[in-house]
């Protein structure tokens, strides 16, 4: 579910990835990003709002495969 | 940070200041144990940090021990300004031929300490300073330059008291300066010294604030005095209010959102930066403005812990509306405190647009939290309107709904 802010989507394959996916969790430091025992990606809903925007996670997954969405643009 | 009684003469004590004798009891058969073994009259005083205690009955006076357990139990559970009796302090009644004032504090205008000396002590000093102002001496010192007694003896000397008198005050108002910068005190005051009929002086009533950062730099002397790291010590305990807002600070370490003091007017603050706090709340009040609180915020608070802070204000009785001010701020994010204050009023069941008076953070990230604000149709305006004005929008819009 999104924050009231802010939204995170991540493509199947990425969260499917375990070494992206413990990248993407190292990078975030407001943890927005968990990992499940096998590994898979988890977006931790109730920390999304307190994204800062550093686009680390964009930054470290192949082009357009993370998305960080501001909800009050649109 | 303030000081008991019996723990400012107990810091008195450590510094040689002639004081009578004295015992702190909790109980009936100790309060009579304590006037036996002091022998003569005695006062009874309750141990609280607010002032009116005679006023409110708790100082009394007894000659006998019997008396003194007596007088106790009436003194016990007296309530002053809201405050119950920590203990109480049973100590030695003199005969007084004299009463003097002394004070050291901080002069904030000339952003020096200042050592306040009255011939005229015992009552109220801003009487005297009004109807005697020439029983009362202010004497600037630097926190720089080596205290000496002279400066001391200048004090006490500019009231016209001499000889024998002025070389015998002049060490416990040196002292007292001493102490006041040795330990980063804020206030260090003595009403009254008392002159006994054998030309002696004494110390009879005594009070102490400690600059609350300065608590680490002192925690030995806290800990000789028995003050416990979880004790605040203002002027009055804290409200439940105030422990929440304290606890909500404390369980995110990001920032600063949540020393919020409670006062029972109906504008919520949300106010911070760079003494932005003091100034805003100030400009509120000149402006008519009834704050409900003042607060703090400031660093780098996390949007949860803006927006508990938020709800914990709009939670508070009385509270119609709040403003989000802030002095100019270079780390503290806008957009952060904008999604946090407007997520604190969502849940807290009202709409942001309304119940938000003024908007007025303006730093890093400021377009950003713009747009939220914007979104979600909250008033706000960037540093081209002061601190002074914007309060004055909040509290127009306030008394206009
Ligand atoms: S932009 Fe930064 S804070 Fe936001 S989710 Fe990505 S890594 Fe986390």
């Amino acid at each position: 579910m999104a924050g009231m802010f802010i939204d995170v989507q991540v493509d199947d394959a990425v969260a499917q990835d375990r070494d992206l996916s413990k990248k993407l969790v190292d990078v975030c430091a407001v943890d927005i990003f968990a990992q499940s025992e096998d590994g898979a990606l988890q977006i931790v809903d109730k920390n999304l709002d307190e994204c800062v925007l550093c686009d680390l996670c964009i930054q470290a997954a192949p082009d357009g495969k993370v998305r960080v969405i501001k909800l009050y643009e649109s | 940070m303030r000081f008991y009684e019996y723990e400012s003469k107990a810091l008195f004590a450590k510094h040689s200041l002639p004081m009578g004798e004295r015992a702190v009891v909790k109980t009936k058969e100790e309060a009579r144990a304590a006037a036996e073994k002091i022998g003569g009259p005695v006062v009874v005083k309750s141990q609280v940090l607010s002032g009116g205690r005679m006023k409110a009955g708790a100082v009394q006076f007894a000659d006998t021990p019997d008396e003194a357990a007596e007088k106790f139990e009436h003194v016990l559970p007296i309530v002053v300004n809201g405050e119950k009796a920590r203990s109480i302090l049973i100590e030695s009644k003199s005969k007084l031929v004299q009463e003097y004032f002394v004070s050291v504090t901080w002069d904030g205008r000339r952003k020096l300490p200042v050592l306040l000396f009255s011939d005229m002590g015992g009552i109220d000093i801003e009487e005297v300073a009004e109807s005697h102002p020439e029983h009362l001496s202010r004497t600037h010192f630097s926190t720089f330059l080596p205290l000496t007694p002279r400066l001391a003896k200048e004090a006490v000397g500019k009231t016209g008291v001499t000889g024998n008198d002025l070389n015998r005050l002049t060490p416990i108002v040196f002292e007292l300066a001493k102490l006041f910068l040795e330990y980063d005190l804020t206030l260090a005051e003595i009403n009254p010294i008392g002159k006994l009929e054998n030309g002696r002086f004494i110390v009879l009533d005594g009070h102490v604030d400690m600059e609350a950062e300065a608590r680490g730099k002192h925690a030995g002397l806290l800990k000789e005095l028995g003050i416990g790291d979880d004790e605040t010590r203002q002027a009055r305990p804290p409200t439940p209010f105030e422990l929440e807002g304290a606890r909500l600070n404390a369980v995110d370490h990001r920032g600063v959102a949540g020393n919020v003091v409670e006062f029972d007017g109906d504008l919520g603050l949300i106010i911070g930066a760079g003494g932005g706090s003091l100034t805003l709340f100030d400009a509120v009040r000149n402006h008519g403005g009834k704050p409900a609180n003042y607060c703090e915020i400031g660093g780098n608070p996390s949007v949860g812990k803006v927006c508990n802070l938020t709800k914990l204000i709009l939670s508070k009785p009385g509270v119609q509306k709040i403003a989000v001010m802030m002095n100019v701020v270079s780390n503290t994010r806008v957009d952060m405190v904008a999604r946090g204050v407007i997520k604190g009023c969502i849940e807290a069941g009202k709409d942001p647009g309304e119940v938000i008076t003024i908007f007025r953070i303006p730093g890093s990230w400021e377009e950003e939290g713009f747009k939220i604000l914007a979104k979600h149709g909250v008033e706000f305006c960037d540093r081209s309107v002061s601190m002074y004005e914007a309060a004055g929008r909040a509290v127009a819009k306030l008394k206009a709904s």
